[in-house]
């Protein structure tokens, strides 16, 4: 079964979820180890796939045995095999923790949400392994859907308000990318991406060509909720149910970065946004303006999910900006943040919604003293701050350090210093945190609370924690040898 | 609002009509992939004749004989046949969807197993369309309430 990991990377989770609404409907109890089964066996098959990859190069799987360009086909290489790694682990940790929250927020609608999360992460796995860009917008339309889906459930009665914004959001997103698809296809007859990358560059001063890319990269930028286009993320990840958050921040947006990086860099060459279509300098603007925008919006947060929201915002910033500064270290410091941010924003979701889960109240101001009754949780996030504000030897320095060095390198100064700035906003957000727990002053009131026993979120939502907190101390002292071992290869050789 | 109608012209037109409908629908998927149609379009009318038979008597009388979870269990099963299909080509061997391995498990030739495994799929579609046109049409017509229907 080894050849064919690359299609069992989807086929499981589809299947699963298929399975689960005739089989949930009957015995209620087998949905949960089903979903587990079914994203362990997408994990196990991902890390298969990324060894093979590492071991003796890029994989071609063709489905239904159709050569391409007529038919489809997946394709892993060292950036799709790293991002379809990331999306499945960290899935399949956060799906280990929707059992206590879900089971809490929606009891009796337990099945339905186990099939909706497994069609979101087949999306997403679906759009990182397929070598077509057709394929792609269909899965982009499958995980699109059933995040609208996930968000509406939200425990606020405004939750399907911002499932309504994001559904239109979204949808002129994904028309937008539809548009280019078109056009593209207009022009070459071809939706294969190693087809087009051959067939394009005779084509790159047609203005139709242009347009396209434009259209592309209007589109991600709604899906990812760069800068100016982010004004449904805020609402809808905080409104959603704490798990759906945590999935949505840690996986959705970064598989739309993968997206942007594969549209700018495979289909199109490099040298067609570098030299042909000048753009890098303006999307560079725009995501220093979304990391600027971001840290400073969530300083002024009061409620601790609005405020990881904007921080989100800015850390999509993070990563378009070591993409426009097309080198190498730059582009090192986007691909390695599109791993560390997943397990930082994961650790931070994971450990508020624990928090939400025992305290119902996620308020900054009602936090005092927290880490007494919720000593492991309160670390966890302390641990995911520090990596988002970018303390060594946390995980966020590392990709922090290739982003500043690459803007030097590209000599963006102007850039390097935005990166700094933003750290500083965000160590401003998180020490502000960390002081309201650990530093306050008890009040003379309450004296008994002094004394408050350990009473942490049910093992099944702590473990989860845990894993991703550790995760990012261990991605942090393994960086060096990610970066040798698959980033240096994901990285277009032309740099 | 969707309520039992006693015009007897209605009722017996769309009573007449509805077996038409269906072997319509059957014709439009069995022939999906020699001439225009398929499973999609065939859904479509497959569905089109439950939503005809709740226009002309009411979404009580037609969720008696089709109740929801079975309309759930059949949006399901659609998709789970095309992507069955495709995991058995996987047991047998051959890449995701390859139809022609089939040719091992039935008593045709490769040619022809894949013909049969294109029209396997088109019915899973058909089955998942028809399931999805009604529930869609259900949560329209009744507000999301799924009752006789609440919209006037």
């Amino acid at each position: 079964m080894i050849k064919n990991a690359p299609v069992l990377i989807i086929v499981v989770p589809l299947l699963a979820s298929l399975i689960n609404i005739i089989l949930g409907l009957r015995w209620r109890a087998l949905s949960f180890p089903l979903m587990l089964a079914a994203l362990s066996v997408s994990a196990a098959s991902s890390f298969i796939a990324l060894n093979t990859v590492i071991d003796s190069g890029t994989i071609h799987y063709r489905l239904g045995g159709w050569a391409p360009p007529w038919g489809i086909e997946y394709v892993i290489d060292h950036l799709s095999g790293f991002v379809a790694v990331i999306v499945s682990f960290v899935s399949l940790v956060i799906a280990v923790y929707t059992r206590k929250s879900i089971e809490r927020e929606f009891p009796g609608k337990t099945v339905y949400f186990h099939s909706i999360f497994l069609l979101l992460v087949t999306g997403l796995l679906g759009i990182v392994v397929t070598g077509d860009i057709f394929n792609i917008y269909v899965f982009l339309e499958i995980t699109s859907l059933a995040s609208y889906a996930l968000v509406a459930i939200g425990p606020d009665k405004r939750a399907p308000l911002a499932a309504f914004n994001y559904v239109i959001m979204g949808t002129i997103g994904a028309c937008f990318y539809l548009l280019g698809v078109g056009y593209l296809y207009i022009m070459t007859g071809t939706l294969n991406i190693a087809d087009l990358s051959r067939l394009l560059p005779g084509l790159y001063h047609s203005p139709v060509i242009q347009v396209a890319f434009a259209f592309f990269m209007v589109g991600i930028a709604l899906k990812i909720a760069l800068f100016p286009l982010h004004r449904w993320l805020p609402d809808a990840y905080t409104l959603a149910p704490s798990a759906v958050s945590a999935l949505v921040a840690s996986t959705m947006t970064k598989v739309g970065a993968y997206l942007m990086i594969r549209i700018i860099f495979t289909v199109f060459q490099p040298f067609f946004s570098i030299e042909v279509l000048p753009v890098m300098n303006l999307v560079g603007w725009v995501a220093a303006a979304a990391v600027i925008f971001g840290s400073g919006y969530a300083i002024a947060q009061t409620e601790l999910k609005r405020m990881l929201a904007y921080i989100l915002i800015a850390e999509v910033g993070y990563i378009v900006l070591g993409v426009s500064f097309a080198n190498r270290t730059g582009l090192t410091g986007s691909i390695l943040h599109i791993l560390n941010d997943s397990f930082m924003m994961a650790c931070l979701f994971l450990a508020v919604g624990a928090i939400a889960y025992k305290t119902k109240n996620t308020n900054i101001a009602s936090l005092s003293h927290i880490h007494k009754t919720m000593p492991i949780t309160m670390a966890a996030f302390v641990v995911g701050g520090i990596s988002v504000v970018g303390i060594p030897p946390t995980a966020g320095f590392f990709s922090k350090w290739y982003l500043v060095l690459g803007a030097i390198e590209a000599g963006k100064w102007v850039f390097a210093a935005v990166l700094l700035i933003s750290s500083l906003m965000t160590a401003i957000v998180f020490f502000r945190i960390i002081e309201r727990v650990y530093f306050t002053a008890a009040d003379p009131g309450h004296g008994k609370s002094a004394r408050a026993v350990m009473d942490e979120a049910p093992l099944g939502m702590l473990v989860p924690v845990l894993v991703m907190a550790v995760g990012v101390l261990i991605l942090g002292l393994f960086s060096g040898r990610i970066i040798t071992t698959v980033i240096q290869f994901a990285v277009p050789s032309v740099f | 609002m969707i309520k039992q109608c006693d015009n007897v012209i209605v009722q017996s037109v769309s009573r007449f009509l509805t077996p038409f409908i269906l072997l319509f629908a059957l014709y439009v998927i069995a022939h999906g992939h020699y001439s225009p149609g398929g499973g999609f379009q065939g859904g479509c009318i497959l569905g089109a004749s439950f939503i005809l038979s709740m226009i002309a008597y009411d979404i009580a009388e037609v969720k008696r004989r089709m109740t929801e979870k079975m309309n759930t269990v059949l949006t399901g099963v659609g998709v789970l046949i095309y992507a069955g299909i495709g995991f058995i080509c996987l047991l047998l061997g051959a890449n995701y969807l390859d139809y022609g391995v089939l040719a091992e498990i039935l008593p045709v030739g490769t040619a022809k197993a894949r013909a049969l495994g294109t029209f396997g799929i088109e019915i899973g579609v058909g089955i998942t369309v028809m399931a999805v046109m009604v529930s869609i049409f259900l949560n329209l017509a009744s507000g999301g309430e799924h009752e006789e229907g609440s919209v006037e």
